[in-house]
């Protein structure tokens, strides 16, 4: 609840067009909820997001576009790992979806 | 010494449906904010029974009924393919709900637990039977109260009914007119926790063979916080439960680390041995009454069975190593440090990697990896996957970066050196130490070298730091114990050789 708000928050700051949101969900369920929530609203409208569509670029940081923005000494030390023990075109085409279909901007 | 020897451990549930069904947090929680909604008219008949829970293969194997390769072998879903009912198992049992009860009134010295006359009639003649409970323990239970009184106390003192069957058998009382911290829900949850850590230390003594007399120290490390407004987390339910379990010999304090304080007490335990400060050191903890039917709502959606019924209790023993007994090893901790970050590549690493290499050891080098051992059939549907699995994941994963694994042999390392969960989800309890038993047992009759227990806490929880949080230690064989003969000079031999020498001077002397 505490991160939808930081979300709203910094969108409001700095702009919609000027936020991403990239998530680490390490399950596709909840990944595309998290999307969801960023895009369209908090679709459980459990938190500060619930009715508010801010249709943010979302990415899942096992995504290509991300992938190639970070620092591949970072990414072998924080990320490398999870690569080999998660699905990840599952997760990256679950916020993909989500994103494709609702998010107002793209990086 | 670097060592110190578990001499044996005990494991209990105590099958805890109907304080689930209400003080359980979520059905608590839910009351409370939605009154008698969809989810509390849903959840009692899709509680699995006393019965059905005494014959689920997984609280089986945590009791020792059954063993971890039986367990594996079992067909699933378990909670469908029961197996025999067994109450009692190798390191501990499956407590019905009404002696767990009379078991809290036992343990209760304040007069905050009163029970109806009748079923404290009924509740008593039950314990009488019970193998390890003695007259000393007995005398505690009270001869009981009129339901009348019973029922004022709930209605106009703040105590909280009590079921079984679906009446009221009890209550539980406030212990302070005004202070919260010692409110009847409160009170409840530390006496839970406090029953269930006498009766898992009484069968830690059956199963060592020890008298409560010769214990000396108790660590207690549950996630409970006992106290009052002036010092609301003050502790030593050690030191309580030692007092109910016989224990007149032995001191105690508490250790809390949220989920990975079980492996803190007993590497603390394992130090206080291994220096000689104390001569043994029993590890104990309850469960929790507020995980109890935490992840219901997703069991219930999805019609499944609501699993999480019983509080989960452990024990371990710790003494001085005996060239037999299998040890924990202290010259190679796994320690997540400040410093550490919190990444699962960070973690593991520190959990994992850098104890092996501290030891001059491989991944391989471990039979037996017991992370974080929830039970599946609870956690998949509430969406937290295969909690086990996923640490095998990660191990394996890290042991391919580290060169020591191809990629491809990831999935045999994971059914190698990997275990089913077993354990419930109440918190600390699952966290590695379940698999100690099975673990001990293994590396006795020789089928196993070693094993990793490896606890992790979620700090956060509390409000003061993000940090992550976790300790790991080995268990093996025992170190081949010293022989002072073997390659080394006993004082007599010297003395003999002194006086050959002296005698031999003194001829040369008189020449």
């Amino acid at each position: 609840m505490q991160n939808q708000q930081r979300i709203k928050d910094a969108a409001e700051k700095f702009g919609a067009e000027n936020t991403v949101v990239i998530l680490g969900s390490s399950d596709a369920e909840g990944a595309e909820l998290y999307a969801e929530t960023v895009t369209v609203g908090d679709p459980t409208f459990a938190g500060p997001l619930g009715g508010v569509s801010l249709g943010l670029p979302v990415y899942h940081i096992f995504d290509e576009a991300i992938k190639t923005e970070a620092d591949p000494t970072a990414w072998e030390e924080q990320v490398a790992m999870m690569e080999m023990v998660l699905d990840t075109d599952a997760l990256a085409m679950a916020v993909a979806k989500m994103r494709e279909e609702h998010s107002a901007a793209k990086l | 010494m670097t060592r110190a020897a578990i001499k044996g451990t005990a494991y209990c549930l105590n099958y805890a449906s109907e304080l689930g069904c209400y003080y359980g947090n979520t059905p608590y929680t839910e009351r409370v904010e939605h009154g008698e909604s969809e989810f509390i008219q849903k959840l009692p008949p899709k509680i699995q029974s006393y019965e059905a829970a005494a014959s689920y293969p997984p609280n089986l194997a945590y009791i020792g009924a059954m063993s971890v390769e039986e367990l594996e072998a079992s067909a699933q879903p378990w909670y469908t393919h029961l197996k025999d009912l067994s109450r009692f198992g190798k390191y501990g049992e499956i407590m019905p709900e009404d002696e767990f009860i009379g078991l809290m009134d036992l343990c209760d010295v304040f007069d905050l637990i009163w029970l109806e006359k009748t079923f404290a009639a009924e509740v008593r003649e039950k314990l009488e039977k019970h193998p390890l409970l003695k007259k000393e323990q007995l005398d505690r239970l009270e001869a009981g109260h009129d339901l009348s009184e019973i029922n004022a106390e709930t209605e106009k003192d703040g105590a909280l009914p009590l079921y079984y069957g679906g009446k009221v058998v009890g209550c539980c009382r406030k212990g302070h007119h005004s202070d919260e911290n010692l409110a009847a829900h409160i009170l409840l949850e530390n006496l839970a926790s406090k029953a269930g850590g006498v009766l898992v230390l009484l069968h830690l003594l059956k199963n060592t063979g020890m008298d409560a007399l010769e214990v000396r120290y108790v660590i207690e490390c549950s996630e409970e916080a006992v106290g009052d407004m002036n010092q609301r987390g003050g502790g030593n339910i050690a030191k309580a439960i030692a007092e109910i379990a016989g224990c007149k010999n032995a001191s105690g304090c508490d250790v809390r680390g949220f989920c990975a304080a079980p492996v803190d007490a007993m590497t603390i335990a394992a130090g206080l041995v291994a220096s000689g400060a104390q001569a043994n050191v029993a590890v104990v903890s309850g469960g929790a009454i507020p995980k109890l039917f935490m992840n219901a709502r997703d069991h219930v959606r999805k019609d499944l069975p609501a699993l999480e019924n019983c509080l989960g209790n452990f024990a371990a023993m710790i003494t001085p190593p005996d060239g037999v007994t299998p040890e924990m090893r202290l010259d190679a901790l796994g320690v997540h440090t400040v410093g550490a970050g919190a990444s699962p590549q960070a973690v593991t690493t520190a959990l994992v990697y850098e104890p092996l290499q501290k030891a001059g050891l491989t991944f391989t080098d471990i039979d037996k990896y017991a992370p974080e051992l929830h039970i599946p059939e609870i956690t998949l549907p509430a969406g937290a996957g295969n909690v086990p699995e996923a640490n095998f994941k990660m191990i394996a994963a890290l042991a391919v970066m580290k060169q020591q694994l191809e990629k491809q042999a990831m999935p045999e390392f994971i059914k190698k050196h990997g275990l089913p969960g077993f354990a419930h989800t109440q918190g600390h309890i699952p966290s590695g130490v379940p698999y100690l038993g099975h673990a001990v047992d293994a590396i006795k009759e020789g089928k196993m070298t070693r094993a990793m227990i490896i606890g992790k806490g979620s700090l956060f929880l509390g409000r003061l730091t993000n940090l992550a949080d976790g300790l790991s230690f080995m268990v093996e064989a025992a170190a081949p114990a010293a022989k002072a003969s073997e390659g080394g000079i006993t004082k007599d031999e010297v003395k003999h050789v002194l006086l050959d020498v002296l005698a031999e001077f003194a001829e040369k002397l008189k020449a």
